[in-house]
């Protein structure tokens, strides 16, 4: 029950202290109305990240929006709404949140434990006036008849005390409190949980050719982002080969919306485990590969055409296969062969074409994602491949201090247009360069959470307190007696502090067993 | 039989129900039309000063003790006709419930998977669910006046389901293809099958509060507080479940995509959903706050969900941008 603030005019409001001001803060926090309005203000705050793309998910589109709203792009990006999750702001909020729903549980928890051994109250004077309420006569003295009520509400589960001879108190649904205190409780410990994830816990990607093989280092994977106190050094370094990646895409209806679309798609993967443990798996979409210390999961795919570029002499400069990134649905994908062990340092550009169709508009692309007719069109480039030293990524060719390479008769610019099996030899005495074939690669996320378990735990005892907060009813149910000559008079009634539609037939079923009970004795 | 087969009988079925629902929904408007204001004679014995209240029980005069009695007078008061065009209105609500699932399993055995991978396919797996619960509801209590509003709604919804969200029937891209998918869907959409109900009930009550419209009509309803209780009761089943589906789509988003939340649009309402009707529950419980002001709350947690299955399905770019 909230206490009577309201002070008469003449009576002065205490000046309030530091701490005055402090508690007063406190329990403005902690009340039920704030965490009303944090609530709403929380959904609210969540809304412009859907409205507005998110740095996190898509840093090339959030760049583009910003670059196309040159106004408003810029002034919202300061308002952090293309990173709307970490921004101060929403931190505010659920920080807010999480600190009232802490205060609010400590000093319901301290009341429900008080309440949890004591006694139901003492019987209320008159039941007439509750929610509930019947009452009857019956022959016999108060002791038999207080006795049958006490068991009558023994039966039902209820928690009974008599304050006097002339009454019995009655209290059931506890578990609806502490449903609540759990439900809330669980909800801290979900956050603590995504919190853990968050400071401990990291997430690297990176990019298999099948027959290839990674270790689990941190400079061996293409991005590595840890939480803010992972200790780089405890990576548990476990081995994967991709045996084998498979790939299933719809060809059998053609003209179907879903033709070419991707059916399917497994890693097949041999694990060598820290401890030297071996096991072969397989890593497809919803099936992530679940190890001690991370899980690997295949989110990406597409193909590494296998390449050799060898020098004038016969001498292998370049070998393997190399990942080309897909751009669109049928994989006609970009890449870059870097071959930086060449005296005079060269490499190439271009497309890869799993079924690779000429079109008289678009030029090269590719009509569907499986390899029917696999082509490499490239450019080649002499010069600095990484000038400055500078990282560069895999999937392109930095052609700052490079210069293009031409045809022999210096009119046009060299294209290079292979099919598996065949090769070319390059201009100037730079060699030759031939296709080998097509692998596929996967591209794994690999992801260690050490906070999941907790989070996950606590959603599950969320949903239980929940279920038991919501559904169990907390009833109160008094018995009076009135001796009156031979008979008893019985007053029963019924309190709940929810709607409890039930309430009154409890109370004139144990009425009528009373009554019922003692008349046939 | 074929699949093309069985897709066509997934659309007579669906055909057949919207044609079922919309003249239980005549049916239902019948009945409410011709109902007897139930509260008229009611209400004048009914008002005795209930002086109730003391301890801390939630509310002075929660009880209306003349309740049991006005509900036995809608049966003798309301003519005939009204109560045969409700009785053929609860039928055909069972019936059209019926061609509503039928519609689900023979669209499910056309494309060989759950048959919940897009808008319009939720949309009529929704419509059977709002049907679903409002003929369980009718098992349990008298809510022959519920029925023209939630048919009218399931109409309406499987009208422009059928025709602007229309999709043929196809397979699924694979990061759909998971048991969790079955699971967190279907939940999913049972919720949301309880909201609207919800939602109107809530509305019900929010307009009844204030006579909108005349006082009459609104007496043929139950009266307001027996509104928002109804509307609370429907909405406490509605919220865990909701819950749930948060959980099994965390679960399912880690499987697929490597991260148990992304903050993907459709992460983010489905959140947006919950935290708003947490607000509802918790706007109810608190003491000063208004009864109407937690219903606004839960008016606008429907609207959060008809968002969530309408604009950001097809204007906001996401993982579950296939689900258009
Ligand atoms: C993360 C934020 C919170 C969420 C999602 C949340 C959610 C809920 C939900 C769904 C209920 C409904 C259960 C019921 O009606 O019994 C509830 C009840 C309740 N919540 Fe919260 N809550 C949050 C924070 C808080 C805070 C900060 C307080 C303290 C001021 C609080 C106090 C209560 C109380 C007292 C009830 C019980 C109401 C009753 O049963 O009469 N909650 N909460």
């Amino acid at each position: 029950m909230a206490r009577s603030t309201r002070s008469t005019p003449d009576v002065t409001q205490p000046k309030l202290g530091p701490i005055g001001y402090l508690r007063w803060g406190w329990r403005q926090l902690t009340s039920m109305r704030t965490a009303l309005f944090l609530l709403l203000l929380l959904a609210i705050g969540a809304v412009p990240g859907s409205v507005f793309p998110q740095r996190s998910l898509d840093p090339a589109r959030t760049a583009d929006w910003i670059a196309r709203h040159e106004t408003t792009g810029p002034t919202l990006d300061k308002l952090g709404a293309f990173e709307v999750y970490s921004s101060p702001w929403f931190s505010a909020i659920y920080l807010l949140l999480f600190i009232s729903l802490i205060g609010c549980i400590l000093p319901r928890t301290a009341v429900h434990w008080k309440a949890l051994r004591s006694k139901p109250p003492r019987a209320p004077r008159r039941l007439a006036r509750l929610e509930a309420h019947a009452d009857g006569e019956v022959d016999g003295s108060l002791e038999e008849v207080r006795a049958a009520a006490t068991a009558a509400l023994r039966g039902r589960r209820y928690r009974v005390a008599s304050h006097d001879d002339a009454s019995v108190s009655a209290e059931k649904g506890y578990a609806k409190e502490t449903g609540n205190l759990i439900f809330h409780t669980a909800l801290v410990t979900l956050i603590i949980g995504v919190a853990v994830g968050h400071l401990w816990g990291w997430k690297a990607d990176i990019v298999v050719p099948s027959g290839d093989s990674f270790v689990s280092t941190v400079t061996r994977y293409d991005t590595f982002a840890p939480g803010p106190l992972v200790d780089e050094s405890t990576l548990s370094p476990f081995a994967i080969e991709v045996e084998e990646m498979t790939a299933d895409f719809n060809d059998r209806e053609p003209g179907a919306a879903t033709f070419g679309q991707p059916r399917d798609f497994e890693a097949h993967v041999k694990v060598v485990e820290e401890d030297g443990n071996a096991f072969t798996d397989s890593v497809k979409v919803n099936h992530p590969l679940e190890m001690k210390g991370a899980t690997v999961f295949l989110l990406g795919n597409g193909y590494a055409p296998v390449v050799t570029v060898k020098d004038k002499a016969g001498e292998v400069l370049y070998q393997g296969a190399t990942p080309f990134l897909a751009q669109d649905g049928n994989y006609r994908s970009t890449g870059a062969i870097k071959v930086g062990a060449a005296k005079e340092q060269f490499g190439f550009v271009g497309l890869f074409l799993p079924t690779a169709f000429i079109d008289p508009d678009q030029g090269p692309i590719s009509v569907f994602p499986d390899t029917k007719s696999p082509a490499l069109a490239m450019s080649m480039y002499t010069g600095e491949l990484y000038p400055d030293g500078r990282p560069q990524s895999v999937f392109t060719l930095d052609t700052a201090s490079m210069e293009k390479v031409e045809t022999k008769d210096g009119k046009d610019a060299l294209r290079l247009w292979l099919q598996p099996g065949e090769g070319a030899t390059l201009p100037d005495g730079k060699g030759t360069i031939t296709f080998d074939g097509v692998e596929r690669f996967a591209g794994f996320s690999v992801r260690h959470d050490p906070g999941k378990g907790l989070t996950l735990w606590s959603a599950l005892a969320a949903l239980a307190g929940l279920i038991a907060t919501l559904t169990i009813k907390r009833r109160r149910v008094f018995v009076r007696l009135v001796q009156e000559g031979e008979v008893v008079r019985v007053d029963v009634g019924g309190m709940s502090k929810d709607d409890d539609e039930g309430l009154l037939e409890i109370v004139q079923e144990i009425r009528d067993e009373l009554v019922g009970q003692s008349r046939t004795s | 039989m074929t699949n093309e087969m069985l897709a066509q009988n997934a659309n007579y079925a669906l055909a057949s129900a919207a044609l079922v629902i919309t003249v239980a929904m005549l049916c239902y408007a019948l009945y409410l039309a011709q109902a007897v204001p139930v509260r008229e004679q009611a209400t004048a014995d009914a008002k005795v000063p209930a002086t109730v209240g003391g301890g801390d029980s939630a509310e002075p005069g929660t009880t209306d003790p003349d309740e049991g009695g006005a509900a036995a007078e809608v049966v003798s008061e309301t003519p005939a006709r009204a109560r045969k065009a409700a009785g053929i209105a609860q039928s055909l609500s069972w019936l059209g419930a019926a061609l509503l699932l039928l519609s689900c399993i023979f669209r499910g055995l056309a494309v060989q998977r759950f048959p919940l991978g897009n808008l319009f396919e939720f949309s009529i797996a929704g419509a059977f669910f709002a049907m679903a619960v409002y003929c369980v509801a009718t098992l349990r209590r008298d809510v022959r006046w519920l029925g023209v509003f939630v048919t009218a709604f399931v109409t309406l919804l499987l009208m422009v389901a059928s025709t602007a969200w229309y999709v043929e029937a196809d397979e699924l891209v694979p990061s759909l293809k998971s048991y969790w998918l079955p699971i967190h869907v279907t939940v999913a959409t049972l919720s949301v099958g309880i909201f609207v109900v919800g939602a109107i009930v809530s509305a019900l009550y929010l307009m009844s509060d204030r006579g909108v419209g005349g006082e009459r009509f609104w007496r043929k309803l139950p009266d307001a507080k027996s509104l928002e209780k109804f509307s609370y009761s429907l909405h406490i089943i509605g919220f865990p479940l909701w819950t749930f589906t948060l959980i099994a789509g965390a679960i399912w988003a880690r499987e697929a995509w490597g991260s148990y939340w992304n903050w993907d649009p459709k992460e983010v309402w489905t959140f947006v959903i919950w935290t708003v009707y947490a607000a509802y529950l918790h706007a109810r419980a608190t003491k000063n706050t208004s009864r109407r002001t937690a219903n606004w709350i839960a008016i606008a947690g429907f609207a959060c969900i008809v968002i969530n299955y309408t604009v950001v399905n097809f204007y906001f770019i996401g993982q579950h941008s296939y689900a258009q």
